[in-house]
């Protein structure tokens, strides 16, 4: 079985590119470019360069003691807290400015939820100066201010996203509508491993550094490449997917995917994909989303905007399906649990998103002697409003 | 022979009408068909809401929107359709996105159509190569047409292999954008429409987006077959009644 993308830009059933023609240049131009790109030795450099010396790169890999001593087994964070503007996505956001660049495009567009990729999104453009326009969700821009101000000091016109629900569903319609109306110039960095083919793919070979580090971390520091398990959460699935791709073909390695249940998976507003979800099409891919016996796409619901999204990466439609990974939801209030227990036990303070791949080890029991490497991919000083509300702190 | 293609074989400059059906209000789709007729409208496009348009301006968007919030779903759709033929000949096309075609069952769905006298489909986010490798037999055993699209940067090799798969219309979108963006047509326009009846196609083309009047009407179809009216009559229709629709249409030609 393989987990990788065919060509034809398939993981088993899922994947594809269902785009309207209008978009059919753009997408198929980087589709025949961004592996030749890739593959470019000068690419490579500026790409490592980058990654080390601007994003701050390698991420530790950090063995958290009074965690597993709590958990009784052996817990290591994969630290992409750590990385310049605090989360993985900005891994994803380098690679892809370089690919515009290469294709000369000087004007950039992205979609955003909590305003993390958006942010991530801003910095590169900065980093090169380019023209960055970023659309968000009318509610989003409203509950996610830091990060707004942010993008607009590094120079992004943030655009609200005013049909629909007004998240980041509809942000994402906005950036592909302006990506339609802008065919030429234009480049559209998606932040996660969504979208039609080669988006997916692009975006996690961009996110694998995380795996690819983990390996080497793991070798030096234990004598050993492989861990007994993977964990990230899920919301579109970049982390993830960074976090599984080395260890997909690896059998012995189990992996763990975790999505938000938000108030409950029979609440009515969840966002967990895996269980809730049909096979579909959302944003121009075939995989599994939240619908409407009739196919109109609902809206999710989570308390961490990254993860309130109505659909999964093609990958993990296949992960889910093949039962390669085994997927687990995590309440509100349990991932907020699981969220303040990191701080108190370890001193990092988690994104609202990661703390829900933190909150499995109070369902999931480890042996003493596993080894658990979960992705923590980022920090909650852009939760810090939703925390004080929650702790009333 | 399809209906499609016997009206495109007269010897005039065709007047399509797309309409979001539950718009205004859910059961207007039969009454705006009729109007629609009446007023000497020669093909319509009946769309099937969705709650992401990708390839719709905010017009289209709305009335999606509102046509969702009134209840519309597929099932609907096709009971109000159920005796159409009854009392209109002209075609009538299904103009929607994918999804929910997908979760009502493809091979469903175009029986249901071949049934009520629908005599087409227009669905942007199908892609031209997904279409022939999947559905096209089944969309040729209902006797249903597929209509792809066109737009000034689709490459002559590919507009090439999309009339060959064609066998009725090709859609050509006047610009590069999303519905109802435009105002007027310029020199790009001209170019891209002389450009593309220059390549001496096999099927006709009819020019779509951005027609919202006599003038660009009769731009679009200097070159082309027809021309297509979307966001523009839906604006109409926020502002007037359904019995109201013959104005809008004779103000265009
Ligand atoms: C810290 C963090 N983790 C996870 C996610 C979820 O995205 P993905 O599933 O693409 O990793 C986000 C999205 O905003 C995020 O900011």
């Amino acid at each position: 079985m393989s987990y990788n993308v065919n060509e034809k830009g398939y993981y088993g059933e899922f994947g594809g590119a269902y785009i309207p023609e209008m978009l059919y240049p753009n997408v198929e131009e980087l589709r025949q470019n961004y592996l030749k790109i890739m593959a470019e030795s000068s690419f490579k450099e500026e790409f490592d360069q980058l990654l080390k010396d601007y994003v701050g790169r390698p991420s530790p890999l950090y063995l958290a003691k009074r965690l597993s001593e709590k958990y009784n087994t052996n817990i290591y964070l994969k630290r992409e807290d750590l990385n310049h503007t605090g989360a993985h996505k900005i891994n994803n956001t380098i690679g892809q400015i370089l690919v515009a660049k290469r294709l000369g495009k000087h004007r950039i567009i992205a979609e955003t939820g909590a305003g993390q990729h958006g942010v991530a999104t801003a910095t590169v453009c900065a980093l090169m100066g380019l023209e960055c326009i970023v659309y968000m969700g009318e509610i989003d821009i409203a509950r996610q201010a830091p990060n707004v101000a942010r993008m607009k000091m590094l120079g992004a016109k943030v655009v609200p996203a005013l049909s629909g629900s007004r998240t980041l569903k509809d942000a994402t319609n906005e950036a592909i509508r302006d990506w339609i109306n802008h065919p030429v110039d234009t480049h559209y960095i998606i932040g996660s491993a969504i979208g039609p083919h080669p988006y997916p793919d692009m975006v996690t070979r961009f996110q694998s550094v995380i795996s690819e580090e983990i390996k080497w971390q793991l070798k030096e520091q234990l004598g050993r490449e492989n861990p007994d398990y993977v964990v990230a959460c899920i919301g579109g699935g970049s982390n993830a997917a960074g976090t599984y791709y080395h260890f997909l073909h690896e059998e012995a390695v189990q992996i763990i995917a975790v999505e938000a249940a938000g108030l409950g998976i029979d609440s009515g507003e969840s966002a967990a994909t895996s269980v809730l979800g049909k096979e579909g099409i959302i944003h121009g891919c075939k995989t599994l989303l939240m619908q409407t016996k009739d196919g109109q796409i609902t809206e999710p619901y989570s308390i961490s905007a990254g993860l309130d999204y109505p659909g999964v990466g093609p990958m993990h439609a296949h992960l889910s399906k093949t039962g390669r990974a085994e997927f687990m939801s995590i309440t509100d209030a349990d991932a907020m649990k699981a969220g303040l227990e990191l701080c108190q036990l370890e001193g990092i303070i988690p994104a609202i998103e990661t703390a829900h791949a933190l909150a499995i080890f109070e369902y999931k029991k480890f042996k003493k002697d596993d080894l658990v490497v979960v992705s923590l991919s980022g920090r909650g000083d852009k939760d810090l409003n939703t925390y004080i509300d929650y702790f009333k702190l | 022979m399809n209906r499609i293609q016997q009206k495109l074989q007269e010897n005039k400059k065709l007047l399509s009408i797309y309409f979001t059906a539950g718009y205004p209000n859910l059961n207007d789709t039969v009454s705006i068909i009729q109007n629609l007729e009446k007023s000497g409208v020669d093909m319509i496009e009946i769309g099937l809401p969705f709650s992401d348009p990708l390839a719709d301006g905010p017009t289209i968007q709305a009335s999606s929107t509102e046509a969702l919030k009134n209840g519309m779903t597929t099932e609907i759709l096709f009971n109000q359709l159920k005796d159409i033929r009854k009392t209109v000949d002209i075609p009538l096309i299904i103009m929607g996105y994918f999804n929910p075609m997908l979760q009502f069952g493809v091979e469903a769905f175009c029986k249901k159509c071949h049934e009520l006298g629908i005599d087409g489909l227009i669905i942007p986010d199908l892609p031209v190569d997904v279409y022939k490798d999947d559905y096209q037999k089944t969309f040729e055993k209902y006797g249903l047409i597929n209509v792809f699209l066109i737009t000034p940067q689709t490459s002559n090799e590919r507009i090439e292999f999309i009339d060959s798969i064609s066998n009725g219309f090709i859609y050509m979108v006047s610009s590069s954008s999303v519905t109802g963006s435009q105002s007027g047509f310029g020199d790009n326009q001209n170019h891209y429409f002389e450009r593309i009846s220059n390549m001496d196609l096999k099927n006709p083309q009819i020019v779509g987006f951005g027609i919202n009047n006599n003038a660009t009407f009769n731009q679009a179809t200097q070159y082309a077959k027809g021309a297509i009216i979307g966001s523009a009559f839906i604006k109409f229709l926020t502002n007037h009644s359904v019995g109201e629709i013959n104005k809008f249409i004779t103000s265009i030609r």
